[in-house]
């Protein structure tokens, strides 16, 4: 069973004003199968912590380890890091103008497969899992998240990971700006990710919202670049009724 | 992709919209345009056209130490029954009809060369298949002249392939009747040591279609100069251009689209990929809007993209209109770094560092290829840009 474990994990960014410690020491391990709710204020580190686990190089990793299945993921490159199982669905996906959806998924999905998927079988599959997203077939022959509405991005980046299939999946802030619908929609397709056990799923999220859709079997408070508090889903329902005061006041996160 | 906020250093961008009574495109060259090369003096590189060129790598063409010899370069024409494929010599009429030499080098190959090639095609026929155009160097100096005419309502395309090594210097005459259809595909995919210079004049009948794509991705130095004018109202030009700028190349297209007549449309858009020391890409874009050309509707683009460090672009998009009784007209220039956030998209797809740079670079130049409208044009174009990515990036 795969297993993702980061150790002590301490990340900083160049900025105009010099280096700036983002991640102060964070520690989780994600099973397959697991479901972790990451939630915390703006500005805490969620997304860095995402980026710097798929290996973005704006982030320097300054110590502490990343291990998938002891394996070191710090030494892997991105596309290396993706080929071992890991997915991330960004909050903000990349445009990639003049590359159709349907040639991206389908050189992605070679890469990880490690060989080319037959055709026949390929179409219907892409289809199928458009069609469970309620994605318009036409998305297919439109370029990379160009011209995407927010919802159409998020949906895009959920039909990756079902095609995809990976091990460990990072979700940054996939329910942000989502209608209902849409919000539901995406929520079932992660839904049917996670039914299969054979994903281990980090969802990161700043409201509760999402949580009535995908139970999750941990939930982490994530404040000042660190796991401040962690628990079960009723840890979920304490922040909605009591916001994230307690933990970005100075000396609260101990609570 | 990275727009033009994003603009590597040693790159130079700049844009200007005059209205002039008269034509700066016209008194910023070193002389007006002619036949006779003597009406040129020979280029000493501070001159407006010749500023961003490296003279010393032009191998003489310039000042006339150049000599032809016996065989630079063989042209071989292949075209469907119909079509009239002749070899002419300098005093055929249609020869010159659709454009004057505009600078030293033109003019150099308008008063150098021998036999001039014409392909004509009669009018209201209408070509199934592709007339093809094979110029192969074979490593000498050579001066040439191409004429391809089409009769009124024909339609044509054309593919003109350049290979080999040669040091060339040409003018290409398109001459089209009223409502011809003209599509011509030039693909410069010389050997590295090639010199290409060559001015290309369109001259665009009434209510007639020109569609120009230049490809250029070989040779030393090759310098084009397309340039297009109306012969009567209603006529369109797209003239679509992509090349691939690898290190110490020098690549420079010069465009003139000259709205004379009124009522007529032009669309142009080039963009250029550049990467490794020294490469060089260079593109002026001239848009000439007279006084009698009234209801112009005129669009130009200019977009590089700079793959490494030490490459250097100077793109210089300049528009010029002399009546305010115009449909439209614009421009837009930008280059742009690499954007290394595609990169990472891709690579979290798992897609390995060359293959996402390729795609992303393919997607630039598809966007494009895109526009053209012809499948087999559009196929065998991205079938080129793959074989070069595959090779170099
Ligand atoms: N590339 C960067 N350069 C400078 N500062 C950054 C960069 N990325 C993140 N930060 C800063 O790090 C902090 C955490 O950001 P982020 O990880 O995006 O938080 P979250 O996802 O929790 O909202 C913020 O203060 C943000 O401004
Ligand atoms: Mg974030």
């Amino acid at each position: 069973m795969a297993t993702l474990e980061i150790r002590d994990l301490h990340v900083s960014v160049e900025t105009e004003n010099g280096t700036k410690e983002i991640l102060k020491g964070v520690d989780l391990t994600v099973k397959q199968g697991e479901t972790h709710a990451i939630m915390g204020p703006n500005g805490s580190g969620k997304s860095t912590l995402a980026y710097s686990v798929a290996g973005h190089p704006k982030y320097t990793v300054t110590s502490g380890t990343v291990t998938l299945d002891g394996e070191d993921v710090l030494a892997m490159t991105v596309d290396e890091r993706a080929r071992a199982g890991m997915f991330l669905a960004m909050q903000y996906p990349v445009e990639v103008p003049g590359v159709s959806v349907s040639n991206f998924l389908r050189t992605s999905a070679t890469a990880i497969r490690g060989e080319a998927p037959k055709l026949r079988t390929w179409v219907k599959e892409v289809r199928t899992a458009m069609e469970t997203l309620q994605m318009d077939p036409a998305f297919a022959e439109r370029n990379v998240n160009e011209g995407f509405s927010g919802g159409e991005k998020k949906r895009h980046e959920i039909l990756q990971m079902e095609l995809l299939k990976p091990k460990i999946a990072i979700l940054d802030e996939t329910d942000s700006g989502l209608d209902v619908d849409a919000l539901r929609q995406v929520s079932e397709g992660v839904n049917r990710v996670r039914e299969t056990g054979e994903v281990g799923t980090l969802l990161i999220t700043h409201y509760t919202r999402i949580l009535r859709y995908i139970t999750p079997d941990f939930v982490h408070v994530f404040a000042n670049g660190r796991i401040a508090e962690s628990g079960g889903p009723e840890l979920a329902d304490k922040l909605e009724t009591e916001g994230y005061e307690a933990y970005t006041t100075k000396g609260g996160a101990s609570a | 992709m990275a727009e033009a906020q994003n603009i590597p250093a040693g790159s130079t961008t700049a844009g200007s919209i005059a209205v002039a009574a008269e034509s700066t495109v016209a008194t910023r060259m070193s002389a007006p345009p002619s036949f006779d090369v003597a009406d040129f003096p020979v280029p000493h590189g501070r001159e407006e056209e010749w500023r961003f060129t490296p003279l010393d790598r032009l191998r003489g063409l310039h000042d006339g130490t150049a000599v032809a010899t016996g065989e630079g370069v063989r042209v071989e024409v292949t075209a469907p029954d119909g079509v009239t494929v002749e070899t002419v010599g300098r005093d055929d009429a249609r020869i010159g009809r659709a454009g004057t030499p505009a600078d030293r080098v033109a003019a150099q190959a308008y008063t150098s060369f021998e036999k001039a090639s014409v392909v004509s095609v009669p009018k209201e026929a209408v070509l199934t298949e592709p007339i093809r155009i094979a110029v192969h160097g074979i490593g000498g100096v050579a001066y040439g002249h191409q004429v391809i005419e089409l009769g009124a309502y024909a339609e044509a395309v054309v593919v003109i392939d350049h290979t080999g090594d040669a040091v060339l210097a040409a003018n290409v005459d398109y001459l089209l009747g009223d409502g011809a259809k003209l599509t011509v595909v030039s693909v410069q995919d010389w050997d590295d040591k090639a010199v290409h210079v060559a001015q290309h004049n369109a001259l665009v009948g009434r209510d007639a279609t020109f569609k120009s794509i230049v490809v250029t991705f070989g040779g030393d130095l090759v310098r084009l100069h397309p340039r297009v004018t109306y012969a009567g109202p209603g006529g369109d030009a797209e003239l679509f251009g992509l090349y691939f700028t690898d290190k110490g190349q020098h690549q420079e297209h010069r465009l003139l689209v000259d709205h004379n007549a009124p009522n007529c449309k032009s669309n142009v858009a080039y963009k250029g990929a550049l990467q490794g020391q020294d490469a060089h890409a260079v593109w002026i874009g001239d848009v000439l809007i007279q006084a009698a050309a009234e209801g112009t509707d005129s669009y130009e683009l200019n977009r590089n993209l700079v793959l490494t460090d030490g490459a250097r672009v100077d793109s210089v998009p300049n528009l010029e209109i002399e009546t305010g009784e115009i449909a439209g007209a614009g421009h837009a220039s930008a280059t742009g770094r690499f954007d290394d956030s595609q990169l990472f998209y891709l690579q979290s797809r798992g897609i390995p560092a060359d293959e996402a740079r390729r795609l992303v670079v393919r997607g630039f130049f598809a966007e494009l290829v895109q526009q053209i409208g012809l499948p087999d044009v559009e196929e065998r174009l991205l079938a080129k840009i793959d074989a070069e990515l595959e090779a170099s990036v």
